[in-house]
């Protein structure tokens, strides 16, 4: 009865002032019996209707500022300073029992990954209605109400999927799914933590897209969490940039990004792909000179068994009538959402699986058919590096044994050498040498993922794979990696087939750019001509959907000639 | 198995010399884990090293955190060999701290090593002779004399315990012996080759699931004869098919990561894989495993001892004594109790160390 009262009674004042109001918060973790602060003397006010982006690095404390909203915060995270002020409500250190009132009703969370936010034993429409529920609103409406939140949300047939399971539905679907709950609960602010940082571009900007139109369509106000600043910026009224849990600056966007006042939101400005280009999605090689081919696919066409069911095809086609080509020391990059063959084409590259039909060639060698024990001469001429560097490096190895590991199975030198190849390799990818000695456990994602790249040349190979090398990673550090690449392929004259579902990224790299929709390759040609004068309409979507060109036009402008990388 | 048990995790055991060379590791990367912040905050060196604790490796923390922040990587070439070598000792030695923390870990291990010293060498805490029979001292309670009393003809209690632990702790280490070497060598072989290969084993495992432990131990022991080595390959047959049900499920887990499929298409052969990658990343659970089953394998030996199937008198066991003493139940109770709470504290003491591993695992 009482937490009727209480679920009532903020929301019973609308437009009273701030929705949320942060007044010198510090928040810390407990650790060991000190506190270790994550979050200092942050000042927030959300007012009803605004959209304020949060962004900065991991670690810089913009997810702790939002649990802390949320009163979410897990049980070694205290409150060691400041106030929080939920609809006009001091929520400091309140119990549970009281910030339960205030959740979902009045502050709703879009939880970071969709592929965990959700309860796979639960329908969808039963998820959704547990919100609805706790309105108070009649049983017998409760259905209805899912639907519209369905709706509203933008999930196709919402009949359908409010009786199916969530391990039926897609990355983006899911995510809507996890929106819906968020807005069925009527709430008066949403919180977005890195609500599409797991989709592909194209979702992504769906999402996002839906999201702003439904905040703007219902005044309510929307906190996303981001760690690109493109994002932040084509989306929010107001950018707050974190660093090491200070708020360093904020202000409109296109002030933040046309005038940036602190070394580090430059920094930020710099990462993200598009607004280091002025906005635009720039090729970085306009004028390519033509290379021998090293690696090609002719016709590839890939079909895997389903499983039964009891209606449908028994073969699934990922790949159909595909053909490439790679060339020595340039950079072709693979552009697709997911689910659009990407990996099965670089799979079947490597040869770690066999084409339905079709030819794979090396340096003019047709290597199809070629078994293990045939291929693995042709191992050390290329070599791949994987999408997540957090399990693509085994935890037991150290850095030094991990960079090794490919000389010791060609049983390339001896001990010294090796450790001599490892130092040169740690220089290469601008890691200390010192690294050698460490667990992948002590490294962070950027530098994992140098030291999978390290791996990766350790051969010397012809040709490197990389597969979304950069998706798994902040766009800070997507930057570097980035450039890494690009200064490898400069010194050592190494080939990359590039996997990405974002152009931008792709621009960055690329000689060549094939788009693939469906299995089927629908556009590809030099990065020039794809990028900037594409003919397919799904080309243009990919580029349209890279965030950040809100203010293209704006700073373009206003960048001097010179200033573009 | 210690390697394994003492392997670094960063947010447990990472020393802070650690996380702060991380955050200065490259000006190149600076995306530093959450944990620092500014560096005042993140550096307070005396909270690190507790005073109780005379930790050798608490000494060396300050030292390395008067490095400043900010400073020039060490240069190349102190990665050396005996490099190598300091830091695996400091590796241990923090990950062995937050182990020496909890006195309840501290407690069952001191009684664990206690019971197995004893058990091999019993005279170092006990003067008596299990067999020498005193029969003016027949039926004692407890004393300072005789610790756990004495028993009908005589004989000192505890020294009897002391000497029984013998037969049980090298039982039990056969059987676990057997259980771990068989149990991994399915579990390996039916995991990574899959197929009919792993059809078969299971199926061989699942009927060994079904059977009641205790049931087929008895039918081996009564097979085999009576004796220490029967009951060992009795016990460790009992308890293989866990660990080789683990062992498949963990090796399966490896065989998919992505750092088994870079090594490949790095060149390394099968075997290879198979001992430096899927191998060591699946002996966690199943380590954890083994200790849990000494437990259980000194409860089935003491069961199987007490039934009559163990080493024949006058040699005891535990499960021998507990047995015994039933007779004397009402007029002498501790002849029966004082060894069953001996046993029941070392399988106790035994669970709660594989209990505190699993957890520092996680």
């Amino acid at each position: 009865m009482s937490a009727e009262a209480a679920v009532d009674s903020p929301a019973a004042r609308p437009d009273s002032g701030p929705i949320v109001e942060l007044s010198g918060l510090s928040v810390g973790y407990q650790q060991r019996g000190r506190t270790t602060l994550a979050v200092e003397d942050v000042n927030l006010t959300i007012a009803p209707g605004e959209t304020v982006a949060v962004v900065g690095e991991s670690g810089s404390g913009k997810t702790t500022t939002a649990n802390a909203i949320l009163g979410l915060l897990p049980s070694s995270g205290v409150i060691t300073a400041g106030r929080i002020r939920i609809a006009g409500t001091d929520v400091t250190g309140a119990s549970d029992r009281v910030l339960r009132a205030f959740r979902g009703n009045v502050v709703g969370l879009v939880p970071q990954d969709p592929m965990v936010g959700l309860n796979p034993t639960m329908r969808i429409g039963g998820q959704i209605a547990e919100v609805v529920r706790r309105r108070g609103v009649d049983k017998r409406l409760v259905n209805a109400e899912v639907i519209e939140a369905l709706e509203r949300a933008g999930v196709d047939q919402p009949v359908v999927r409010a009786r199916q399971y969530p391990g039926a539905l897609s990355g983006g679907l899911r995510q809507r799914v996890l929106i819906a709950i968020a807005i069925a609960g009527h709430p008066r602010l949403i919180v977005a933590d890195e609500p599409t940082s797991a989709l592909d571009v194209t979702v992504q900007r769906r999402i996002l897209d839906h999201l702003g139109g439904l905040v703007a369509e219902t005044g309510t106000s929307l906190l996303i969490i981001t760690h690109d600043l493109g994002v932040a910026a084509d989306r929010a009224d107001r950018v707050v940039v974190m660093q090491r849990g200070r708020i360093v600056e904020q202000g409109e966007p296109a002030a933040i990004l046309l005038r940036p006042q602190e070394p580090y939101t430059r920094h930020l400005i710099a990462a993200a792909p598009a607004l280091s280009h002025a906005g635009g999605v720039v090729p970085c090689f306009t004028d390519v000179t033509p290379a021998p081919e090293v690696l090609r696919l002719d016709g590839i066409g890939k079909d895997f068994r389903l499983p039964r069911t009891a209606s449908g095809e028994r073969t699934f086609r990922a790949l159909d009538d595909v053909s490439l080509s790679v060339r020595a020391g340039q950079t072709l990059g693979l552009v697709g959402e997911s689910g659009s063959g990407k990996t099965t084409a670089l799979r079947i590259a490597m040869g770690l699986e066999k084409p339905t039909q079709g030819r794979v060639h090396l340096d003019g060698v047709d290597i199809t058919d070629a078994g293990w024990s045939e291929l693995r001469p042709l191992r050390r001429r290329f070599q791949l590096v994987h999408q997540n560097p957090y399990s693509s490096l085994d935890p037991r190895f150290t850095v030094a044994q991990t960079i090794a590991e490919p000389l010791v199975s060609f049983r390339v030198g001896d001990r010294a050498s090796r450790a001599a190849r490892v130092r040169e390799l740690l220089d290469q990818v601008a890691l200390p040498a010192a690294f050698a000695d460490r667990k992948p456990a002590e490294l962070s994602g950027g530098q994992r993922q140098r030291v999978a790249i390290a791996r990766s040349l350790a051969l010397e190979p012809e040709l490197v794979f990389l597969d979304e090398p950069v998706s798994a990673l902040d766009v800070s550090v997507q930057e570097q990696i980035l450039t890494l690449l690009l200064r490898l392929q400069q010194d050592l004259g190494v080939g990359y087939l590039f996997i990405s579902h974002d152009l931008a990224v792709v621009a960055q790299l690329a000689h060549h750019v094939a788009v693939l929709r469906a299995g089927r390759i629908i556009e590809s040609g030099p990065a020039a001509d794809i990028l900037t004068a594409p003919v397919e309409e799904h080309t243009r979507e990919l580029l349209g959907a890279v965030p950040g060109q809100r203010f293209a036009a704006e700073l373009a402008a206003s960048a001097p000639p010179g200033t573009k990388r | 198995m210690p390697d394994k048990i003492l392997s670094p995790k960063p947010d447990l055991v990472a020393p802070p010399e650690q996380r702060a060379a991380v955050a200065r590791a490259t000006s190149s990367a600076p995306a530093a884990p959450p944990v620092v912040t500014p560096a005042g905050v993140a550096l307070p060196v005396h909270a690190t090293a507790p005073a109780g604790l005379a930790v050798p490796a608490g000494l060396a923390v300050p030292a390395d955190l008067a490095v400043p922040v900010g400073a020039a990587a060490p240069p190349p070439g102190e990665a050396g060999a005996g490099g190598q070598v300091r830091r695996r000792r400091h590796d241990i030695l923090a990950a062995a701290r937050p182990l020496l923390r909890r006195p309840g870990f501290v407690l069952a291990a001191l009684f664990v090593v206690f019971v197995i010293v004893s058990g091999l060498v019993p005279s170092l805490f006990t003067s008596y002779k299990p067999s020498a029979t005193v029969p003016t001292d027949k039926l004692k309670g407890p004393s300072m004399s005789h610790l756990f009393g004495t028993d009908e003809l005589g004989r000192d209690l505890f020294s009897r315990v002391l000497h029984g632990s013998t037969l049980t702790i090298k039982a039990t280490g056969g059987a676990v012996l057997i259980a771990i070497v068989a149990g991994l060598a399915i579990g390996v072989v039916a995991g990574f080759f899959g197929g009919w290969v792993d059809g078969v084993l299971m199926r061989i495992i699942d009927i060994l699931l079904a059977l009641p432990m205790l049931l087929m131990a008895l039918v081996i022991v009564t097979a085999l004869g009576f004796g220490l080595l029967p009951i060992a390959i009795a016990v460790g047959v009992t308890i293989t098919p866990a660990f080789a049900r683990t062992t498949r499920a963990e090796v399966l887990r490896v065989k998919e990561q992505p750092y088994v499929e870079a090594a490949r298409t790095g060149g390394a052969s099968w075997g290879r894989v198979l001992v430096r990658h899927v191998l060591p990343n699946s002996w966690g659970p199943v380590s954890v495993l083994a200790v849990l089953d000494f437990g259980t394998a000194v409860l089935t030996i003491s069961s199987l001892s007490f039934l009559g199937f163990g080493t024949p008198p006058p040699a005891a066991e535990w499960g021998t004594l507990i047995s015994n003493g039933r007779n004397f139940l009402i007029t002498s109770p501790w002849l029966s109790l004082l060894p069953g709470l001996f046993v029941g504290l070392v399988v106790f003491s035994l669970n709660h160390i594989a209990r505190t591993l699993e957890e520092m695992q996680r």
